[in-house]
């Protein structure tokens, strides 16, 4: 296995570009590094994009939205002052991700590109309306997260492709975003299921809405008929019996170690009640 | 296979070694380093036993590369005491006997340290929640987290 | 034994000093499995069979050896070659075919090959240029599907003579036991319940996984260090499998990173020491999480039909259980202890249990903390739950009312002296926690729990030296703070301070056989042993007093430290104390040690009593356990916050696997769940604190009153937490572990 530390994308691109064999990029490592040790993937290369700078900047733009840095952890977003007040749905499932020694290192991007369906952040910055920016042999292009994942370990990305921010919009007034994830424990496992529900309201009544499910289809899911389900309502319990219809109808999930077919279904039903209620609140300016 | 060099501090130390690309920095601190503290218990960050702090950040040495050490300061359960002083930790998880076997202990009392660094005043439930990536088998944890919380209260005394 | 020396009033026992190993603890100087090395050291690696039951037709090992930084390579071949033994059998065959398969893998782990490099990495590296040949076979991983007519045979002829005919080859064990007419209680009963109950394996879970380093030349003399609960068992079992002389191996034991049972084995340190005969250098072998899981002692996965009948009093008629154990490929699943403590708490008229003991594709099961115990007693304490509810009676008070004591009739067969269950009982009863208030959505559940205690083979030496201070060696490794008890004892005896005696748990070279640190026999076993060894040296000290004063020994007596002139002579001489006394032994006489081995008859029996508060979401069946307390007696404990870690420790174990903690196999007979991530034992914030209440009924068998208290605290947990859950879901769970799909499919079908 070569190991390289590039000081720019380009560099990173071309190194991925007119690299043979297995190539990963390493920021957090915490899901490489897994891999490499039980022999599941042995890179031929290895990029370390974290001495490029800037990858570490959580930084606000002028015009409110957020960009992070490909290696910004989850620990350093929940230190954030301001990003979880903007985006506390995002933060929050950022900060599921494993253990408090996992969120020294982890990454919102290597949570996307390791392509798993059950990725905490992902459905939170689909709901949210993540993109990220791709560095490629052909330039920079903004992808959003949704188009991503393409199946279990899958990805969009071609050869030579890096993702080099990570760009969350701009808030907004009476906005409001929340995740929860179904676990049997209370830390440390892979989501059952996950749910993140963004919406904005406009005095009671939801006027735009994006939710999302993890852990229930081979990739990451937006669903637009729940979205339909909430949006026009106050979140009133017929608003939520259609919420939890449309989002355990759009699960397609399979039965695994981690959980059955019946129970992933029924449990995100459940799970997207209950998260629409806190992203609700939340943009009420409620405490949630 | 060529080895990479890394020049490295570890508990105020400027160490070097030369590491394959695969090994990690839980092995360069074991194997090269003679640091046998941090365990390997799973190799896949999901028990804690290898925590060190790497520029003051808790992290598993298990999910970092040993090549990534280069001009990093690392602290390890080695260098938790003051010379001869124990850390106040270490005493009240000797006087409760918050440790059994003690194999996830020098995990723990990185964490718990790293945790009162942060946060002097945690609340049980913080605690518990700040130390769940760190594994004991022996205790049931009851011990371990009255530990952190006596520890935490006395140099919240102290300060 | 006898019962001299009795005690009830105690210096030193019952107090609570720092632990000697502390320090060490605390600072990451002690030495663990992993921590050891030597000069010339190579690493090892193990191939590991990817079928659950496959024919090995070929192995290829020449692109492996061909690596420059590979030193060797060892496959079953390389075992027992020598001529001291020709043939194995029994135990020492299943152990040699389970460290390295033969002609067949019989797992999804099982050991094919190990190969010895330069460095871990290139180990690993050419595990993958091994090529093996394998010819697939049917394979089975469910108990049920094992006992059933159209399994696969795994191996022919495993069954030993207790096996009725008739039953499949799988069946390698069979035990039945009680007394009464089960038929005719039922029928005295005013309500029978009969229900069936499934547990799933679960792993010891110690974090730190199994790891040594050896050494063996071609002279025949080796040298072993590894994590284990007992290196003369590992001494015994590597001569053996390696066909070299027991005595010429030396075996020391490292710090132990927890074992529950699953240490008392061997797995690697055979393989080690093959690898280094053939290298002719010192190899260092670890086993990474996966290989843990895969390949070393799961507990047992259970299957099993509970009857009870009972009196609108209370009062149990008739008890019948039917325990069918799987336990991997090998003979020696504990059916046959399942069904022996599966009603041990119960004073009973009539009383049937039969147990099964049946092979499958999985690794050879280990001891796990009271094994076989915990599996019986969820079935048979939900059963007594369901009859409790269905009666409208108190579930304490049907237990005290059918509660063994002394000189009831064990359900196993014989009388008991003195135990503490009424006492646990009582106490149970009495704490608030029992009569603390529910919420909305919680249920309480209790259930006791019995477990033999054990004594075993024990070797004690202790030693004076010339200062005053006192070492002493024993043979058992210290996996709960055990040398802090011995301490405590030794200075009890001796009158001298806790922090004047040294305890070392002595090499294979350095002391006589001692039995494995299982069976909760260290602290009786090896506590008894030290106090003999104790008592044996005070008998010098009192002789070299004697002489010295010119009186006879048996006017000498040993008080708070001294000998002190006793009888007709009391007061004759001021007290000497043992410093004064070993200050100068070399002239008097020579060194002053004690020594003492036996196989102790005495372990007391214990029982404990949980009390326990979950709260069920009825929306997504996610269980959290809210309040706990574990009551238990501990005979005497000597160091009582020790003895509360173990309460606490073996409750945690439980609610682990009765909630989440289970062997996930495929269709393919394939583990699913091999890392921690996946095999989900309780973290911090999933536990409440841990109450505990030690009970002290003393054991007659040991002089200060001693019962073993490491294992009992897991044989209630699942049965308390499993009658929780279904108080506070309003449905019987049947099943272990009652993870959330499984509450959740129960909740939809009430």
């Amino acid at each position: 296995m070569d190991y390289h530390s590039p000081a720019s994308f380009a560099e990173a691109s071309a190194l991925a570009q007119n690299a043979t064999g297995i190539t990963r990029f390493l920021a957090g490592g915490t899901d490489v590094l897994v891999q490499l040790r039980s022999e599941l993937v042995t890179p031929d290369t290895l990029i370390d994009i974290k001495k490029i700078n800037g990858v570490h900047d959580i930084t606000r733009n002028s015009d409110g939205s957020w960009t992070l840095g490909v290696a910004a952890t989850g620990a350093e977003m929940s230190e954030h002052p301001e990003l979880g007040h903007d985006w506390p749905g995002v933060v929050e499932a950022m900060d599921l991700i494993g253990s408090t020694q996992v969120q020294g290192r982890a990454t919102l991007t290597g949570n996307l590109c390791n392509g798993s369906p059950a990725a905490d952040s992902v459905p939170a910055m689909v709901a949210a309306g993540v993109t990220v920016t791709v560095t490629g042999p052909e330039g920079a292009r903004d992808v959003a997260v949704e188009n991503i994942p393409t199946g279990p370990g899958k990805t969009s990305l071609a050869k030579g492709e890096v993702i080099s921010s990570v760009n969350i919009p701009a808030r907004g007034e009476n906005g409001g975003d929340a995740y929860l994830r179904f676990i049997p424990r209370t830390e440390m496992d892979i989501a059952v299921v996950g749910v993140g529900v963004n919406l904005r309201l406009d005095g009671d009544i939801i006027t735009e809405a994006r939710v999302s499910l993890g852990a229930v289809a081979p990739t990451v899911l937006l669903v637009e008929e729940a979205a339909r389900a909430i949006i026009g309502t106050t979140l009133d319990d017929a608003a939520l019996d259609a919420l939890t219809a449309a989002a355990s109808a759009a699960c397609n999930p399979i039965d695994d170690k981690r959980g059955t077919i019946a129970f992933r279904t029924e449990v995100a039903g459940v799970l997207a009640k209950r998260t629409a209620k806190i992203a609700y609140a939340r943009a009420k300016g409620e405490q949630a | 296979m060529s080895k990479l060099h890394v020049t490295t501090t570890v508990n105020g130390d400027e160490v070097e070694y030369l590491c394959d690309p695969r090994e990690t920095l839980l092995d360069c601190l074991r194997d090269k380093l003679n640091l046998t503290g941090a365990k390997e218990g799973c190799g896949t960050g999901d028990c804690g036993a290898c925590s060190v702090t790497v520029d003051g950040r808790l992290v598993c040495s298990c999910l970092m590369l040993g090549v990534e050490a280069e001009g990093k300061q690392i602290e390890t359960v080695e260098g938790i005491a003051d010379g001869y002083v124990l850390h106040p930790l270490q005493k009240k998880f000797i006087e409760y006997a918050a440790l059994q076997c003690g194999v996830c202990t020098p995990g723990i009392l990185v964490a718990a340290k790293s945790l009162l660094e942060k946060n002097p005043d945690p609340t049980e439930e913080e605690a518990r929640y700040w130390l769940a990536g760190n594994l004991c088998r022996c205790t049931g944890y009851d011990k371990i987290i009255r530990a952190v919380m006596d520890t935490a209260a006395e140099l919240r005394e102290a300060s | 034994m006898a019962l001299d020396h009795r005690k009830s009033i105690f210096n030193f026992v019952g107090t609570r000093p720092d632990r000697p190993d502390g320090l060490d603890k605390v600072t990451g100087r002690a030495r663990f499995g992993a921590d050891a090395y030597a000069p010339g050291m190579l690493h090892g690696a193990i191939l590991r069979s990817p079928h659950a039951h496959a024919r090995i037709v070929r192995i290829d090992t020449s692109k492996a050896e061909a690596l420059k930084d590979v030193k060797a390579i060892v496959t079953r071949a390389d075992f027992a070659v020598l001529p001291f033994k020709p043939g194995l059998e029994g135990e020492f065959w299943n152990v040699l075919e389970n460290v390295m398969a033969g002609e067949k893998a019989l797992y999804d782990g099982h050991a094919i090959a190990a190969v010895a490099a330069t460095s871990a990495l290139a180990a690993r590296d050419a595990l993958k240029l091994i090529e093996v040949e394998y010819e697939v076979l049917p394979h089975v991983t469910d108990v049920d599907n094992a006992m059933a007519a159209d399994a696969p045979v795994i191996r022919e002829g495993a069954a030993d003579y207790s096996v009725p005919e008739g039953m499949h080859p799988n069946v390698v064990r069979y035990h039945e036991s009680g007394h009464g007419d089960v038929e005719a209680g039922f029928a005295e009963a005013d309500l029978v319940i009969e229900d069936s109950f499934v547990t799933e394996a679960t792993h010891q879970g110690y974090i730190e996984p199994h790891a040594c380093l050896a050494s063996l030349g071609m002279d025949g003399k080796g040298e072993l260090w590894c994590t284990t609960q007992g290196h003369w068992y590992a001494q015994k079992y590597c001569a053996t499998l390696l066909g070299i002389e027991t005595a010429q191996l030396r075996v020391t034991a490292s710090e132990i990173g927890g074992g529950f049972g699953g240490k008392t084995t061997v797995f690697i340190e055979p393989v080690a020491l093959a690898l280094s005969r053939k290298a002719n250098r010192p190899v260092k072998l670890v086993m990474n999480r996966s290989e843990v899981f895969r390949s070393t002692g799961p507990t047992s996965s259970a299957s099993m039909d509970i009857k009870i009948g009972m009196k609108k009093d209370g009062t149990i008629t008739a008890a019948q259980g039917i325990f069918r154990l799987q336990g991997g490929a090998f003979p020696g699943a504990p059916g046959d202890l399942t069904a022996m403590c599966a009603f041990a708490p119960y004073d009973l008229t009539n009383v049937r249990q039969v147990g099964y003991d049946v092979i499958a594709n999985r690794p050879k099961q280990a001891a796990y903390r009271a094994p076989g115990a915990p599996m019986g007693a969820f079935a048979v304490e939900s059963v007594l739950d369901e009859l409790c509810n269905q009666l409208g009676l108190d579930p304490v008070d049907v237990r005290l009312k059918n509660a063994a004591a002394e000189g009831s009739k064990a359900s196993y067969g014989p009388t008991y002296e003195r135990i503490g269950l009424v006492e646990t009982l009582e106490a149970a009863k009495a704490h608030p926690h029992y009569s603390a208030p529910l919420k909305p959505g919680q249920g309480r559940g209790i259930s006791c729990g019995f477990w033999f205690n054990h004594g075993g083979e024990t070797s004690v030496s202790l030693a004076l030296s010339e200062d005053g201070s006192a070492q002493v060696m024993v043979g058992t490794p210290d996996i709960g703070g055990s040398r802090a008890s011995m301490a405590l004892m030794a200075a009890e005896v001796l009158g001298i301070p806790y922090e004047n005696i040294r305890v070392t748990v002595a090499d294979t070279a350095s002391l006589g056989y001692n039995d494995v640190s299982h069976g909760s026999r260290v602290t009786y076993a090896s506590g008894l042993a030290t106090i003999k060894a104790a008592n044996h040296a005070v008998e010098k000290l009192c002789e070299r007093a004697a002489a010295k004063w010119g009186i006879p020994v048996d006017a000498v007596k040993w008080e708070d430290g001294c000998a002190v002139p006793s009888g007709p002579n009391a007061g004759d001489f001021d007290p000497l104390p043992l410093a004064d006394i070993t200050a100068d032994m070399g002239a008097t006489g020579g060194p002053i040690s004690g020594h003492f081995e036996a196989t102790p008859e005495g372990a007391g029996v214990s029982f404990g009593t949980h009390i326990v508060d979950a709260e069920v979401d009825s929306e997504t069946g996610k269980t959290s356990i809210v309040r706990y307390t574990v009551i238990q007696d501990a005979g005497k404990a000597i160091h009582p916050t020790y003895v509360e870690g173990q309460y606490q420790g073996g409750a945690a174990q439980g609610i682990g696997w009765a909630l989440n903690e289970e062997y996930i196999y495929g269709e393919d007979g394939r583990l699913q769940n091999s890392i921690f991530l996946d095999y989900r034992i309780p973290v911090a914030s999933d536990l409440p604190m841990i109450d505990t209440v030690i009970v002290e009924v003393p054991n007659p068998g040991h002089p200060f009153g001693v019962r073993g208290v490491g294992e009992t605290g897991i044989v209630p947990p699942l049965a308390a937490i499993a009658n929780a859950v279904s108080n506070a879901a309003g449905v019987r769970m049947k099943q272990l572990p009652m993870s959330p799909p499984r509450i959740l499919a129960a909740l939809k079908e009430k």
